[in-house]
């Protein structure tokens, strides 16, 4: 079999045939895509149940602490995760471009697999498509995922109250900077590493005090400071957070540093953002640093009386508002 | 743990300088004074409302931004010229606060979505390593920017001659600071009683650069870096100069910044440039504000070697980015502020780059947090 990925593999032929048994039944075979049905039938236990789809690009495919594989499979978990649900089954679109490395292939796809069965969820259906040299970058992943909703939660900003606290599980910006990183190339010592993993045990692990959970989510694109100003857009309250608790780890400040980035910014893919009443929050930082994807856990602010307004307290004390970005990140001149 | 303890020194040495400067605004509102103090570089001017540093200065001290951002002055004629070559198939090299800076009817962002190419660099190198994977076209690196940007832009020019690489050329917008601030002094109409001058500017100007603004026009000079102490501290060192009516040039950053500058840095930019009279987007022309490439480096020159003739461009009539650069209003006065002209659909430049006054006010104060 030739090294790379060739038209004939999305043809439907013998080639497209090798490529599925070869690559995809051999790692996800076990469940219902043994016998690669049309449509794989599910069992559910509960009747609320969760579903999402996600679609990866991310140039370069393989960057410092992950690549698309793991990544396709975490943003699916970890978006059911935050909708307080528990992951069950993922499908794995693939598109891929003539003339892509099998090996790159094969390394995405065992990443898929690992982080499958890391976050305990099934690869059920999939799709694979080939297009010629040009029309896509190295591969594209679409996942869509089911996840069984966890009894007791009930996230809604409606119950956000004055005082309540918002909770961050670990440094924020990693993923967005190692990527960056990767793009241009910088050779940089210690540098920002991605945390691309997932978030469902951080969310397993405080469902008993769901009731006191008010929202959750994982700042991707656009960073801490999108989902800050998601919450509070139109609402009666404001948020207000402070510089010196937000965690950021070495290698990421070191780049922002370099470049005039402002983290907030800047996307995590492993990192859970947690609003909830003072009563609780001790008690779901215990239980997040106690997991290793937990350990830097922080609470970072306050809702406030300030409507819709999201204030940051800055490392000398100091306030700005918080903006979501506008575009893409760009470096500066000088 | 390390952080917690920094945290709290930074916050120690804040609240220090911010009864210090509390102090020193009573002492000029007894003197019946109000000062104007104006930071000179973009890079000050986004720390500034990054850290909320205007929430440390009394009624009596005033903070000014003045036109230190090199992609707000540049002329929108120059970003038509830079379209016209990527339309005509070149590559263009840029840094990324270049991409949205409205020309005369697009933008260079438009121009790439409509199939132009245009690369983002972070370093003007990447330039030549373009030129080096496209040996089949030619890359057109947009050398806009002031003294700390010349000097690697120069650098990367002079590896370009010594490696015989001829597929890069500079479409250059060089900018002096000096020349600048001169012509704003001298403006009858604007109030600046002291400079908080940009530390990466002045490496390799010198200090003695501002010299002549407080020995003849009486101007308090600070030469600060860009962490928000260094400002805070610089400020404080303004204010102290003008209250004890002593105006100097005072430098903070003698670690990296000498009395005359980068010596080396300055034969090369010499060696390569000549001064030339230069437009600045919202202050017009100005005399010796900018570098050109010497003749017989027009070759490396893209309007001279594409015979292209940049003109002036046309400016949205409403923009009052001159207004906001010479210092004579804060961009929430401009009335198209947040309204018609946001970071997402910039009708001005300093709306575009993210050291532009009105793009830093619009995300950090919004008239004030
Ligand atoms: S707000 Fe926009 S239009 Fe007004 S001065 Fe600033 S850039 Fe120009």
């Amino acid at each position: 079999m030739n090294d790379c990925v060739l038209l004939g593999h999305g043809g439907g032929g013998r080639l497209s045939h090798q490529l599925i048994e070869q690559e995809i039944v051999a790692r996800f075979g076990q469940g219902p895509l043994q016998t690669l049905p049309d449509a794989a039938t599910l069992e559910l236990d509960s009747r609320r149940i969760c579903f999402t789809t996600d679609s990866f690009v991310v140039h370069p495919l393989e960057f410092p602490g992950g690549n698309i594989g793991d990544l396709a499979v975490h943003g699916t978990v970890n978006d059911l995760a935050v909708s307080g649900a528990r992951p069950r089954w993922l499908s794995l679109g693939l598109i891929l471009e003539e003339g892509l490395p099998l090996a790159t292939l094969r390394r995405v796809l065992d990443s898929v697999q690992r982080a499958a069965e890391q976050c305990e969820v099934a690869v059920v259906t999939g799709d694979t498509k080939v297009v010629r040299r040009g029309q896509c970058d190295g591969l594209y992943i679409n996942t869509s995922g089911i996840g069984e909703a966890i009894p007791g939660f009930a996230l809604s900003l409606s119950r956000v109250g004055l005082g309540d606290c918002i909770l961050v599980s670990g440094p924020l910006g990693d993923h967005g900077a190692a990527v960056l990183s990767a793009r241009e190339g910088f050779q940089m010592q210690n540098g920002p590493l991605s945390d691309s993993r997932p978030v469902h045990r951080l969310v397993q692990s405080v469902a008993d005090l769901a009731a006191d959970i008010r929202f959750m989510r994982d700042p991707t694109r656009g960073g801490l400071a999108t989902v800050l100003n998601e919450m509070t857009a139109g609402q009666s309250y404001g948020i207000r957070i402070r510089a010196r608790d937000l965690p950021f780890s070495p290698g990421t400040n070191a780049l922002a540093e370099m470049l005039g980035l402002d983290l907030l910014h800047v996307a995590s893919e492993g990192c859970l953002v947690l609003l909830c009443a003072e009563s609780v929050a001790a008690a779901i930082l215990a239980r997040w640093q106690a997991l290793p994807e937990g350990v830097d856990a922080r609470a970072i602010g306050r809702v406030t009386d300030q409507a819709g307004r999201v204030i940051l307290e800055t490392a000398i004390g100091g306030q700005r508002v918080v903006d979501v970005p506008s575009g893409e990140l760009l470096p500066r001149i000088c | 743990m390390t952080r917690y303890i920094e945290g709290f020194r930074k916050m120690d040495a804040a609240s220090h300088f911010r009864t210090t400067l509390a102090e020193q605004g009573r002492q000029l509102a007894e003197q019946g004074r109000s000062i104007h103090l104006m930071e000179v570089c973009g890079s000050h001017t986004m720390a500034i409302a990054r850290f909320g540093i205007r929430d440390f200065l009394p009624a009596a001290i005033s903070l000014v931004s003045g036109p230190g951002c090199p992609v707000c002055v540049t002329d929108p004629g120059y970003i038509d010229a830079a379209i016209t070559l990527a339309g005509q198939g070149k590559i263009i090299a840029t840094f990324g606060d270049m991409l949205r800076v409205p020309g005369s009817r697009t933008s260079l962002a438009e121009a790439r979505a409509a199939g132009g190419r245009v690369e983002v660099c972070y370093s003007p190198l990447t330039a030549i390593e373009l030129a080096r994977n496209h040996p089949e076209t030619e890359v057109v690196f947009l050398a806009v920017g002031f003294e700390t940007t010349i000097a690697p832009v120069v650098a990367m020019l002079d590896a370009v001659i010594r490696q015989a690489i001829d597929n890069v050329s500079l479409l250059t917008a060089f900018k002096r600071v000096p020349p600048a601030l001169s012509a704003l002094i001298a403006d009858p109409e604007i109030q600046i009683d002291g400079l908080l001058c940009p530390a990466h500017v002045s490496a390799i100007i010198g200090a003695d650069a501002y010299r002549p603004y407080a020995e003849q026009y009486g101007v308090a000079c600070v030469v600060a870096g860009f962490e928000p102490l260094d400002i805070l501290y610089g400020l404080q060192g303004l204010t102290q100069q003008l209250l004890e009516n002593r105006p100097h040039v005072d430098n903070q950053y003698g670690r990296v910044v000498k009395a005359e500058g980068n010596r080396q840095a300055q034969r090369l930019m010499e060696h390569y440039l000549l001064p030339a009279d230069a437009s600045w987007r919202g202050l017009g022309t100005i005399p010796a504000s900018g570098l050109v490439l010497r003749p017989e480096f027009a070759r490396f020159d893209a309007v001279h070697r594409h015979g292209i003739l940049p003109t002036p461009g046309r400016i949205n009539p409403r923009c009052q980015c001159g207004e906001v650069l010479k210092g004579k209003i804060r961009p929430a006065q401009c009335p198209l502020f947040g309204v018609a002209c946001h970071p997402d659909k910039p009708l001005g430049p300093c709306m575009v780059s993210s050291e532009g006054s009105c793009a830093a006010d619009f995300k950090y104060a919004r008239g004030g947090a």
